[in-house]
């Protein structure tokens, strides 16, 4: 008898007619494939897989993570709120232990969507699995989450919405942002003063295959993993590392994205990019949902797999190796690094950056302000003008702000001069409020 | 005039109907040893005062293919499966000789790995030895390309009698469900022709000469002849006759519940504008789940024979059936002791039901009229809230685009029909709990045979169009044609009806019954490198269950 060993459920929600444009990589074939494959497999008929509808996120989803400007209609179409809705419903089914583990194969993606929002880059408008993770913080009273971004691009907007955050420990593995978009990801990228550490970035170079891939797995990755204790693992299982990915240089495979499925044994996983939609998706997929029900998938192999031609460079695995070290020598000082910042309790640190939207062609330039606390994340306040909008100020008081953080927060936001910017947004989610102030 | 013929587990229902009305009805006991005789006593008490050539269409909806399947009294079969990669093929072994072979087609249907002429050969000189005369050959997405399966038959075709073909059996993608079809269709096949040939020969010796027709799962019908090929359509038709029965009544434009009460069990489907709602894939039948086209029903073991019984202090009414109801000599409590208790019910023995109600009043240490009350009630209520659950479920069904999200039907119930014997008595109730619109239908307990009787002949065809590669397929129907790159929507639609067209013709349908309709229709641009190279088309079209022209007002 074909029984899944843990209770799984899916959502699919493939957004059949819905495209960045007609001949854009995301576009409505990119699961059509994927989906052949997974009915003709009979999926939804193995005993202890559920297949589940998607849900509609509401705006105060989107509130939780992003100030969208100028607002979430412009920034949005009803397919990003399903493609949300598709992970916060899985999330739901999870939590409400209807099932063990849960797969939201949904697009569009998210991973490249920051917690300021002023249109697309990287394919995605809203980041969908920090919508999903705030939406499971306040539902459900979760503190302490990791994500793991196996997507082959660095994962910036998971990263930049998780920077300031010590609760939620964000690693991503991706191809080194010197060969590949958005260029950024480098293991000195550590998180802010009030979160070092919380931020793991993993560059991997062209050429990795799955012996590089599970080296990271298991020499760093699981051991931070197992350090930090999650009450919840996400994966953002992009799926563009493999071999046949029209816009990546890597040699991973179906078996080896199987393999680290079993490995990392995320709670949920929601699919990002992956862009070979005939010869990689339909076998990946099928792979992954395998692994996390814990059904066999030892014949799930590509028709062109070839283990010679997928062998890893001496030279790459060096490198792998290097690169883990590095890593894990952060991770063991994680805590000497947090107590130095501390030392700057009630200060405000200030940064400046500059972001590009390639998909909508947009520049933005944002300074960041954070309080540095060592009683919580500190409160945010975010001045950005973008090429295609005015100038706002954004304040986010965080989940676990303390009082201090939080007056302070409001104070900002009261100060906020009209006459300077456009609008002011308040995310306070302590209260689960957010709040707009304009002429 | 038309006969309806209904085989149940326990009864077979008759009808004769003649200008809109019912005639002529027969109820007889079921001789599940024996079911020609069954149906050959049924159709002689129809005949008797009625000339055999005014009968213009005859309908059979049996059990036949049903039980032959529970009994496994079978002979034996081979299959052999060729799949490639993705979930190991072993999982969906059906029994002892299934083969698992090399070759594999790709989710666009394009050969990877080629068929192995001397394993197959092997495989066919073991299933041989086996004394094994049928087989079924069933490839993965063969469906999207049929060579390996055409080829391994090409290859064993001296060496058995009948080889099914996974392809000939549904145009769906679902490979384990393609593998279990064909599986029972070749088990059944061989107790099915020797069945109705039968029946044919003994129905041309009554001198009934119209073409007998075969009621199906979804409930449509199918020529005998054409019932040869698949007769694994024919399982579980039994709930589809009443279904299709109950559309008479049925109002248009709204959702309507069909309730069947029968004595073991009730029966619930739902019409959406008199028509009934299928199952997205295909029947489940025992530990079997098909693509064998069906009504959606839903089965729940509470009747009006059910057992009523106290446990910690709660009444617990079936599922199971002891036998008849107290007050018709049974063994034990059950909601028709509760009804002629409480005088709703006129015939049976109420001095037996009090006293079957006094028996579960005494555990529970209430009075015997609340009692009875209550167990009438507890069974309405059981039945309704497993039917809106039923509704709520379809409702929640996953969608695939942005549109259906937002558009999608939602079922929404605005009246409730009921069907079966006790029907009448349970209107009031089921209409006070559900605050919906109740009516009991006429001829409550034929409505089966009435169904099956007017039945119009139903098929559905799929069709995958690729013009990156230029083909036009749908191979359950035999059909490649080749395409230009220019080929639009309306194309795909015009061929696909044409070959619905065909396809119903073949099955015994009247140009006058066929209403197509759309069920779904997907267009996809293949892009490559940023660039367009094709489209690709899925459709599926298809003639709906309901009812043949001029019944629509019995
Ligand atoms: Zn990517
Ligand atoms: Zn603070």
């Amino acid at each position: 008898m074909f029984k899944a060993g843990k209770k799984t459920g899916l959502v699919f929600f493939p957004a059949f007619d819905w495209a960045i444009d007609p001949t854009h990589p995301e576009r409505e074939e990119r699961l059509l494939y994927t989906q052949d494959q997974v009915m003709e497999e009979g999926i939804f008929d193995i005993n202890g897989i559920k297949e589940y509808k998607p849900d509609i996120v509401t705006l105060e989803d989107i509130r939780r993570v992003h100030f969208c400007v100028p607002d979430e209609n412009t920034v949005t179409t009803k397919s990003h709120l399903i493609s949300a809705g598709g992970a916060t419903a899985i999330a739901r089914a999870v939590m409400e232990k209807k099932v063990e583990k849960g797969f939201a194969l949904v697009r569009p993606p998210g991973h490249h969507a920051m917690r300021i929002t002023h249109g697309c880059r990287g394919f995605c408008h809203i980041n969908i699995e920090a919508i999903m993770i705030e939406y499971i913080r306040q539902k459900y009273k979760i503190k302490k989450v990791a994500v793991v971004d196996t997507d082959c691009h660095h994962g910036d907007g998971t990263n930049d919405i998780y920077w300031h955050d010590p609760d939620t420990l964000f690693i991503s593995i991706h191809q080194d942002g010197r060969t590949m978009y958005p260029g950024s990801g480098f293991p000195n990228e550590l998180g802010g003063p009030n979160a070092k550490c919380t931020n793991l970035n993993i560059p991997l170079p062209p050429g990795t295959s799955s012996k590089g891939y599970l080296y990271i797995l298991k020499n760093s990755i699981l051991p931070a993993l197992n350090d930090f204790k999650p009450e919840i693992i996400i994966n953002s299982a992009g799926q563009d590392n493999h071999y046949t990915d029209p816009l990546t240089n890597m040699k991973f495979s179906a078996q080896g994205y199987a393999l680290l499925t079993k490995l990392l044994k995320p709670d949920i996983a929601v699919l990002e990019g992956g862009y070979s939609i005939e010869g990689a998706l339909p076998y990946v997929n099928l792979g992954i949902i395998l692994a996390m029900a814990e059904l066999d998938y030892s014949k799930v192999i590509e028709p062109d797999y070839n283990a010679e031609k997928l062998k890893q460079d001496v030279s790459v695995t060096d490198k792998i190796k290097k690169t883990s070290d590095i890593i894990n020598k952060y991770w063991e000082q994680r805590h000497e690094i947090t107590e130095k910042q501390a030392e700057n309790h009630g200060k405000f640190a200030e940064t400046h950056k500059e972001v590009f939207y390639d998909t909508d062609n947009i520049f933005e330039r944002q300074k960041e302000r954070i309080r540095i606390c060592r009683d919580c994340a500190g409160v945010l306040e975010i001045d950005s003008s973008a090429s295609t909008n005015p100038r706002i100020s954004a304040i986010h008081i965080p989940f676990n702000a303390c009082n201090t953080c939080i007056e302070t927060g409001y104070k900002i936001f009261e100060k906020a001069d009209l006459q300077k910017y456009k609008k002011v947004f308040l995310q306070d989610r302590p209260k689960d409020v957010y709040k707009i102030k304009e002429i | 005039m038309i006969i309806g013929l209904d085989v149940g587990g326990t009864h077979t229902d008759a009808v004769l109907l003649s200008d809109f009305k019912v005639k002529e009805k027969v109820k007889v006991t079921t001789d599940v040893s024996d079911l020609f005789t069954t149906i050959v006593s049924c159709l002689e008490k129809l005949l008797k005062d009625n000339k055999p050539e005014h009968i213009k269409r005859i309908v059979l909806s049996t059990t036949l293919t049903t039980n032959a399947i529970v009994q496994q009294n079978i002979e034996k079969i081979g299959i052999i499966v060729s799949a490639g990669p993705g979930i190991d093929p072993e999982f969906f072994r059906t029994h002892k000789d299934f083969y698992c072979v090399a070759g594999s087609i790709d989710h666009r249907g394009r050969q990877r790995e080629p068929i192995n002429e001397n394993e197959i050969k092997q495989v066919g000189e073991k299933l041989k030895k086996n004394g094994i005369k049928n087989i079924g050959v069933i490839g993965k997405f063969c469906v999207k390309n049929p060579t390996h399966e055409i080829l391994i038959k090409n290859i064993l075709k001296n060496d058995f009698k009948k080889i099914f073909l996974g392809h000939n059996i549904s145009g769906n993608l679902n490979f384990p469900r393609r593998i279990s079809t064909t599986y029972l269709n070749a088990l059944v096949y061989n107790v099915h022709k020797k069945f109705f040939n039968g029946v044919k020969k003994s129905l041309k010796e009554k001198g009934l000469k119209s073409p007998i027709k075969i009621l199906k799962a979804d409930g449509g019908t199918m020529s005998l002849e054409s019932s040869m090929l698949f007769p694994s359509q024919s399982i579980l038709s039994g709930p589809s006759a009443s279904v299709i029965g109950s559309t008479i009544y049925a109002p248009e434009n709204k959702d309507t519940l069909v309730l069947d009460i029968g004595g073991t069990t009730t029966d619930i489907a739902i019409l959406v504008n008199k028509t009934p709602l299928l199952e997205p894939i295909g029947i489940k039948t025992g530990n079997y789940k098909t693509l064998i086209r069906s009504l959606k029903t839903y089965s729940i073991g509470i009747g009006g024979d059910s057992h009523v019984r106290v446990e910690n202090n709660n009444i617990i009414i079936g599922p199971k059936r002891l036998g008849n109801a107290m007050a018709f000599n049974g063994p034990c409590p059950t909601p028709t002791d509760a009804l002629v208790a409480l005088g709703l019910m006129k015939h049976g023995n109420k001095e037996k039901a009090l006293k079957a109600i006094k028996d579960i009043a005494e555990k529970l240490d209430m009075p015997q009229d609340k009692t009875a009350k209550k167990i009438f009630k507890q069974t309405c209520s059981t039945i309704l809230k497993h039917a809106f659950n039923m509704v709520k479920t379809i409702n929640k069904q996953p969608v695939y685009t942005v549109h259906e999200f937002l558009e999608g039907y939602q079922v929404n119930i605005k009246k409730i029909l009921l069907l079966g014997g006790p029907a009448k008595y349970f209107t009031d109730e089921i209409q006070k709990i559900s605050k919906i619109k109740t009516k009991a239908v006429k001829f409550s307990s034929v409505a089966n045979a009435m169904g099956a009787g007017l039945a119009r002949t139903t098929c559905s065809v799929s069709l995958l169009v690729d013009t990156e590669q230029g083909i036009a397929t749908a191979f359950e129907e035999n059909f490649a044609e080749s395409v230009a790159k220019n080929y639009i929507k309306e194309d795909v639609l015009k061929t696909a009806y044409n070959l619905l067209k065909k396809k119903a013709l073949k099955l015994g349908a009247d140009i006058e019954n066929m209403e197509f309709e759309t069920t779904e229709f997907q267009e996809f641009n293949i892009v490559r490198n940023f660039s367009f190279k094709g489209k690709i088309f899925k459709t599926k079209v298809q003639i709906k269950p309901g009812l043949i022209k001029g019944y629509k007002d019995i």
